[in-house]
């Protein structure tokens, strides 16, 4: 964690923490909504962890609550959480196994390079103190010490770095310039929102009945406006927002017509336009490629000031 | 809550669904070769389906219009971001700003 730290200016930080706390309180009216919704504490307790999806959940919870088959809930949900499936091949490599990630959770597996061996080297963790006396063999005794927990390490972060994807993790990894600080941004934010969002869904069940009527404060509002405040810095690129405009109003004639989930997924049909219109201009594509050097660096910016200076 | 296990198999449906969408992206771009245009388009694409999100959820209840006061705090909220006000005051802005108007009796 501490290469967290190291990697990432404390701007992004402080926005990541932010996103994070967003996160927190919209798990809260999550949590107070689905007890609401005559849903028992466990339950959003247990979807928040296992799902981490927000606007699935809050969908699941509402169309149940509204007397709808779970299983077809779960479908919309799933709609709306298919999404997932372009972030992961936007992302670049941030959980595979070929980069072992000294940068990242290094220090328990492979990290000498980041964390410093001066630190959490051979010399603290090794035979010293865990080595010959108690611990040692019982920890690391069921297999050898270097390659066991190296293999275990990668799919673990494998498996956890997939759980981690979502909105907020996958948009501040997108704003960060270079791999390092995008795994890193991407570690952060994920595991913030895994810990924040099912930690303010218990916390707003437990509160529950305290907040009957989230409508008079606002809450929900706050959703889209917290997804709304994250894509900022993507819609000043005058092309990305006409496409992100077209595809909302998309969206927005097809909900009356369409199953809860598959308007937001038609509203794709606004990428086709950018699919035609990239190889056809063959000067502005020239510019865009002189452009594109700096965009990441201005993106980068902008996502700091507009996403936090908190 | 009605029937229990078919809640809960509703929530791990979703759950493992969800995961499955999560994975997939990542295990198909490892065998895809990707150009940059791909992923820039792919990029504009995520922007999309969270805008579209944006609004549906400013926007809309279930099939129809979610009143009046929602999306203004919604659009307070983006204002405020495009003017890049930090963060939490967009959230705080957008809620406050639905809540007042609810107050008002705005709906």
């Amino acid at each position: 964690m501490s290469s967290i730290y190291r990697t990432l200016s404390r701007g992004v930080l402080r926005d990541i923490a932010l996103a994070c706390l967003a996160v927190w309180v919209i798990g809260l009216s999550y949590g107070a909504i689905a007890v609401a919704s005559g849903f028992p504490v466990w339950f959003p307790a247990a979807q928040s962890t296992l799902v981490v999806a927000g606007a699935s959940e809050f969908l699941f919870i509402g169309i149940v609550a509204a007397g709808g088959n779970p299983l077809a809930a779960a479908l919309a949900g799933l709609l709306v959480n298919a999404r997932h499936l372009p972030y992961g091949l936007a992302l670049p490599d941030i959980t595979g196994p070929d980069m072992t990630g000294p940068d990242m959770t290094g220090p328990d597996m492979t990290g000498p390079d980041m964390t410093g061996p001066d630190i959490t080297g051979p010399d603290i963790t090794g035979p010293d103190l865990t080595g010959p006396d108690m611990t040692g063999p019982a920890v690391t005794g069921t297999g050898p010490a270097v390659t066991g927990p190296a293999v275990t390490g990668r799919a673990w972060r494998r498996m956890v770095g997939t759980h981690v994807m979502n909105d907020e993790s996958v948009v501040f990894a997108l704003a960060q310039d270079d791999l390092p600080a995008k795994r890193a941004a991407y570690w952060a934010c994920g595991l913030g929102v895994l810990v924040c969002w099912p930690g303010g869904a218990v916390l707003g069940a437990l509160i529950g009945s305290a907040v009957h009527d989230t409508g008079a404060f606002g809450l929900d509002a706050m959703f889209p406006a917290v997804i709304l405040a994250l894509i900022v810095p993507d819609l000043r690129d005058r092309m990305t927002l006409r496409a992100a405009l077209a595809g909302a109003a998309v969206a927005l004639a097809a909900t009356p017509f369409l199953p809860a989930g598959l308007p937001v997924l038609l509203a794709l049909v606004a990428v086709l336009p950018l699919l035609r219109q990239r190889p056809s201009a063959v000067t502005a594509q020239a510019g865009a490629t002189a452009k594109s050097g700096a965009a990441p660096e201005a993106d980068g910016k902008a996502g700091e000031e507009s996403v936090g200076a908190g | 809550m009605k029937d229990t296990t078919l809640v809960v198999a509703g929530m791990a449906t979703l759950a493992a669904g969800t995961y499955a969408f999560r994975l997939s992206g990542q295990l198909l771009r490892a065998r895809i070769s990707f150009p940059p245009r791909a992923g820039k388009l792919l990029e504009a694409a995520a922007v999309i389906l969270l805008a579209a999100l944006v609004a549906t959820t400013a926007l809309t209840e279930g099939h129809g219009f979610s009143g009046f006061a929602r999306p203004a705090g919604v659009l307070v909220g983006g204002v405020l971001a495009w003017r890049k006000a930090p963060f939490l005051v967009v959230v705080i802005a957008a809620a406050a700003t639905a809540g007042l108007l609810r107050l008002l009796g705005v709906r």
